[in-house]
């Protein structure tokens, strides 16, 4: 008995470690995380330094991590001219845009209609949409090109926007979190005589930002990077979105490896500022709805 | 009682109001092409003549999948794909996070540089990785020669490595997303767990194999089904590396159809592929439900 109990109390003591040997531990496991981290974006050191050689620089070995002679031309090259980058930008800022503002509106009123507000056939109608949820894109795409085909919005923003301003996803999201606002709080409101629409947009709305924060990062991060959509909506170069209008370049550039590099820092930008603004809440709200950006 | 039942009816006709736009949008976008996709996949459609073009060829389409052998290698690519890739990026993330949570100091900044490729653009990315896996003199291949591996692989270049190159960038592109779910899952975990582990003597790796990975499964489960899927629909990192080559080494299910339909106008033929992935996400999605339901009712 005394003996298991002593050795009880060893264990125990080796278990809580002294301090000192403790930060020690630390210390080698943030060195060797530190080196991984370093090796996760070399991809992303490498782009930018390559950005600004010149071509016959570009795959000597050792690498130049820091160039001899900064090549600044490389984005003049890239962002002036007929294809110039700031087409791009302004072309997915517009869809971007827009497509999110539109669908955070209409995914909260559904939302909100489907959670707090009783009316016939709601459940027979959130069923609905909840069986076409796991719908995956490659099946929409195909008949929504023969649509727009026919509405001719094919090589026009409009294709990539309307799509995107009605979807399954917002409001399935956005109704589980009005569904977590007490019941008494609207009614008081109603007693008080306020109208549905001044309790959704005055009461409920406000008590959801962090929900409605989180669908609009992510349907950002899904716009501003789609690619499929773009690629097969889109034909001339002027309505390009930044993936698109990247590729194209690159495409047309071949081993003219500068100046593909220089756009894609170029592409980077506004993803590397929401990144650093933004990162906390995007965090969260992957952490949140684990769903994919 | 007159009263009450107006303002039953003010109530439906609100409701019906707030989900009108949505709706609308729905029927239109989503739910007028499912159904019209439905149709498409017992057609063959010669699109260029519009609707005169279509022909009724009945489970034609279905039956073709099984003689093309670009479909074929398509799923074997696209199940290589994913056994490799998900595991990998699972497991990477789940040392990251345990290693993040508790033992590290500059914990924000190593999370930042960790999840940075998964923010940013498959395109710019692709684009990124193109060049460093160019197989002459690409920075890649020289460092593995530089380290005495005369004969690296040919990467994008060669049918035998095109594949393992993207799936390797897929890794490293899914590490920050798979980190975080796990970051979020171990903050669920009670500390009393792993005192009373402590007491009991049990050594850290141990505590990682019996409290950690058995308390995060409903995270497990969690990224497993978005992986999953995720992995079956990759399309971007191919269209824009290899186009499915070299002599279809890296043709996936999602180009395969793309190519069908936006090249070849065969739509009835893309849209009969396009319900066999949703066939396959729907399964996964099932089985991994019934999986996390079975693992609850166990507990």
């Amino acid at each position: 008995m005394h003996t298991i109990n002593e050795a009880a109390t060893s264990r125990r003591a080796s278990a809580r470690r002294s301090p000192g040997l403790r930060a020690a531990g630390k210390a080698i496991v943030t060195v060797v995380l530190a080196a991984f981290a370093v090796l996760m974006i070399l991809p992303f050191l490498w782009m930018l330094s390559t950005s600004f050689k010149i071509n016959a620089e570009v795959f000597r070995y050792p690498i130049e991590w820091i160039p001899q002679n900064w090549h600044w031309e490389n984005y003049r090259k890239v962002w002036t001219g007929p294809n110039a980058f700031s087409i791009y930008y302004l072309n997915s800022i517009k869809i971007t845009g827009i497509t999110v503002a539109g669908n955070l509106l209409t995914s909260a009123m559904a939302g909100f209609a489907f959670a707090k507000l009783r009316f016939k056939g709601r459940e027979a109608l959130f069923l609905l949409y909840l069986s076409t949820m796991m719908i995956p894109s490659q099946v929409l795409l195909l008949p929504r090109f023969i649509l727009f085909d026919h509405m001719r919005l094919i090589n026009t923003h409009w294709s990539l926007i309307l799509p995107g301003m009605f979807t399954v996803f917002g409001t399935f999201l956005l109704r589980q979190f009005f569904s977590t606002l007490p019941g008494e709080l609207l009614e008081a409101a109603r007693v008080d005589g306020a109208g549905f629409w001044r309790m959704f947009w005055q009461i409920a709305l406000p008590l959801t930002k962090p929900a409605l924060v989180t669908l609009m990062i992510i349907t950002f991060n899904w716009h501003w990077n789609e690619y499929e959509g773009p690629l097969i909506f889109l034909r001339d170069r002027h309505l390009f979105t930044i993936p698109l209008g990247l590729t194209t370049y690159v495409e047309e550039m071949g081993t003219n490896y500068v100046l593909s590099m220089a756009a894609s820092v170029s592409s980077f930008i506004p993803l590397l500022i929401v990144v650093i603004v933004g990162q906390r809440w995007f965090v969260e709200g992957i952490a949140n709805t684990g769903l994919k950006g | 009682m007159r009263k009450w039942r107006h303002a039953r009816m003010r109530e439906q006709a609100a409701g019906y109001l707030f989900i009108l736009p949505n709706f609308a949008g729905y029927l239109v976008f989503v739910l007028a092409p499912i159904l019209f996709s439905l149709y498409l996949v017992f057609v063959d459609w010669e699109y260029l003549k519009g609707f005169d073009g279509i022909r009724w060829v009945g489970l034609d389409n279905f039956r073709a999948l099984g003689s093309d052998p670009k479909f074929v290698e398509s799923l074997q690519n696209n199940l290589v794909f994913t056994v490799i890739s998900v595991p990998g990026s699972m497991i990477v993330g789940l040392l990251l996070a345990v290693a993040l949570n508790k033992y590290v100091y500059m914990r924000n900044a190593l999370r930042t540089m960790i999840f940075l490729p998964y923010m940013s653009s498959l395109a710019a990315v692709s684009v990124i990785w193109s060049v460093m896996y160019n197989s002459g003199s690409g920075p890649i291949n020289a460092f593995l020669r530089s380290v005495g591996i005369d004969h690296p692989p040919g990467w994008l270049s060669s049918p035998h490595s095109a594949l393992y190159a993207i799936i390797i960038m897929s890794v490293w592109m899914t590490i920050g997303y798979t980190m975080i779910i796990y970051l979020a899952g171990l903050q669920g975990i009670s500390k009393d767990l792993y005192e009373a582990a402590d007491i009991d003597g049990a050594s850290k790796p141990r505590q990682l194999l019996q409290v950690t990975v058995p308390m995060l499964t409903p995270t497990t489960f969690l990224i497993l089904v978005t992986q999953l899927i995720w992995s079956f629909q990759v399309f971007a990192p191919v269209a824009i590396m290899t186009q499915g080559g070299p002599i279809d080494s890296t043709m996936v299910l999602s180009y395969h159809i793309y190519l069908e339909a936006f090249r070849f106008y065969k739509m009835g033929y893309a849209a009969a592929m396009s319900w066999v992935l949703f066939a396959i996400i729907f399964v996964v999605t099932i089985v991994q439900w019934q999986g996390q339901k079975r693992w609850q009712n166990h507990f």
